[in-house]
């Protein structure tokens, strides 16, 4: 497949094709370590000016949280969690910039039954691919994260790019650059793992002895990873999974019940075919007609009979 | 419009089509739309940069305006993203929520470009020559330091202004910064506020 986008692709949604696979590149990845992070929602800012994108204006509803949720045009959102540690006493607010993981074994790729509307660049993100979207919502059930959102204006799945933009000429996403206090950092991945466990190795020695990282294995590794003070219990943090997994249903839907419905329909589509041809059509015979006349007649004899006034 | 359809040509279009799409999903990719996914084209490739500071705080971030046309003679300008400025040893690329919304700051239908004048007693701006404003803020400063100017405090002399306040810009160098301190210490003004407080 003659290919001629910046970024090599390694996976598409619901396509046999196979992509060029020769060519290797460095996985990128973006680092947010929760414990530098101030909630000035910088990130939120410059996402949607990169992007091009203008949340409404909505309400407040006693949080700091704005938008309440991510949405078609809010990719990327700080969530604000009030936690008493008890073993020190001390009231903790964490703040987490939620948005796409960018997960090595995509959950909405799994599912997407459109072919090519999510793929998977070399370089580990995961994109949407718009136009090539049915907006059927499967990549929201498959996501273990609850991260797409589906437009209600064209009806289909948005979510944060990694700014693929950016990265695929060389750039950092523009949330990461935009961080006044460098909690947001974007390099390779490897470079990025380097950079957590100095961080964790730091967080440990002034007492977060529970400091971590959150890479979760259950998706493959993903290509947004967390420093967390509390990686022991990542749902603290808004609610973020401890243990993330691709919903046992996807690969029920796309694995047995696709081959089981595919194979039922190729099946009825051949017997039919052969049925056609060794049995040919249902023919009439002449005595059917008579027969069918003759019922006919009896039964329109019988409609007279009781419609008739007494 | 009625089209009529007999059952069996029903039966025959539907079988078809059933055939054609399970051909499709079996894996024949040709009736698969071979969609070749492509990266956003990056949009700044060939805007022209121009060097600027942010105008909101005395922080004074370095900015980058990246703005449409080459700045050829038939092709007008406008302001399409602001980004940090990497080699600024203040934010080195960093901004803060304002100064990552900039963009529509500059857009604003709100923004003030040029002086306006609501006279007493009616409801709306109206625009007005940079003479008359600055004429008119002459006239009104004058009167105001002429009634309320304090040069005593008992014996000793003080020069002090205190019924007018000035705020100066935050994005200005040191040079103009010093100029206005100049500017408005010398009248005696001591509401004041502006980047060489910082």
């Amino acid at each position: 497949m003659a290919d001629y986008s910046s970024l090599d692709i390694r996976q598409r949604s619901a396509s046999t094709e196979t992509p060029p696979a020769i060519r290797s590149h460095m996985e990128v990845a973006k680092l947010i370590d929760v414990s530098k992070c101030i909630g000035c929602k910088a990130c939120q800012a410059a996402c949607e000016e990169w992007n091009d994108l203008r949340e409404d204006i909505g309400v407040n509803v006693g949080v700091y949280d704005n938008p309440h949720d991510l949405t078609p045009k809010s990719w990327t959102l700080m969530r604000f969690a009030e936690y008493e540690n008890e073993g020190t006493g001390n009231l903790e607010w964490l703040i987490r910039k939620d948005g796409c993981m960018h997960c090595t074994d995509p959950g909405c790729l799994k599912a997407c039954p459109s072919p090519g509307a999510i793929v998977q660049y070399s370089n580990g993100i995961v994109d949407f691919i718009e136009e090539a979207c049915i907006g059927c919502g499967y990549c929201v059930k498959g996501c273990p994260f609850n991260i797409p959102r589906i437009s209600e204006k064209d009806h289909k799945a948005y979510k944060c790019t990694l700014c693929s933009d950016r990265v695929a000429v060389g750039q950092a996403p523009a949330c990461a650059k935009a961080c006044p206090t460098g909690a947001i950092m974007f390099g390779t991945k490897e470079a990025m793992i380097e950079q957590a466990h100095d961080r964790i190795e730091d967080l440990q020695s002034r007492g977060f002895d529970k400091a971590g990282l959150y890479d979760p294995a259950g998706v493959g590794g993903t290509h947004v990873m967390y420093v967390l003070h509390h990686a022991d219990k990542p749902g603290l943090y808004s609610g973020l999974p401890t243990d993330p997994k691709i919903s046992p249903l996807v690969a029920f839907w796309k694995g047995g019940a696709k081959v089981f419905g595919l194979a039922t329909m190729g099946f009825a589509a051949v017997a039919g075919f052969f049925h056609y041809i060794t049995a040919g059509p249902n023919e009439v015979e002449a005595a059917e007609e008579e027969e069918a006349i003759e019922m006919e007649d009896k039964a329109r004899a019988r409609d007279e009979t009781e419609a008739r006034p007494h | 419009m009625n089209v009529q359809v007999s059952r069996r040509g029903l039966l025959k279009g539907l079988g078809a089509g059933l055939a054609g799409g399970s051909m499709g999903a079996l894996g024949f990719g040709a009736l698969e739309p071979a969609m070749a996914a492509s990266v956003r084209p990056y949009k700044l490739a060939q805007m022209r940069e121009t060097r600027n500071t942010c105008p909101y705080c005395s922080v004074a971030c370095g900015i980058i305006l990246y703005s449409l046309g080459d700045r050829s003679k038939n092709a007008r300008s406008a302001v399409m993203h602001v980004e940090g400025d990497p080699d600024h040893p203040v934010n080195r690329g960093t901004l803060c929520p304002k100064g990552s919304s900039l963009l529509d700051f500059v857009q604003s239908e709100t923004r003030t470009k040029y002086p306006q004048y609501r006279a007493p007693g009616t409801s709306e701006f109206k625009r007005v020559s940079w003479d008359f404003a600055l004429d008119r803020i002459a006239r009104l400063m004058k009167d105001d330091r002429d009634k309320n100017f304090i040069a005593k405090n008992g014996d000793l002399t003080v020069n002090r202004w205190t019924s007018v306040g000035f705020l100066g810009a935050s994005a200005t160098t040191n040079e103009t910064a010093w100029m206005t301190y100049k500017t408005v210490r010398s009248m005696g003004a001591l509401v004041f506020d502006n980047q060489a407080r910082v």
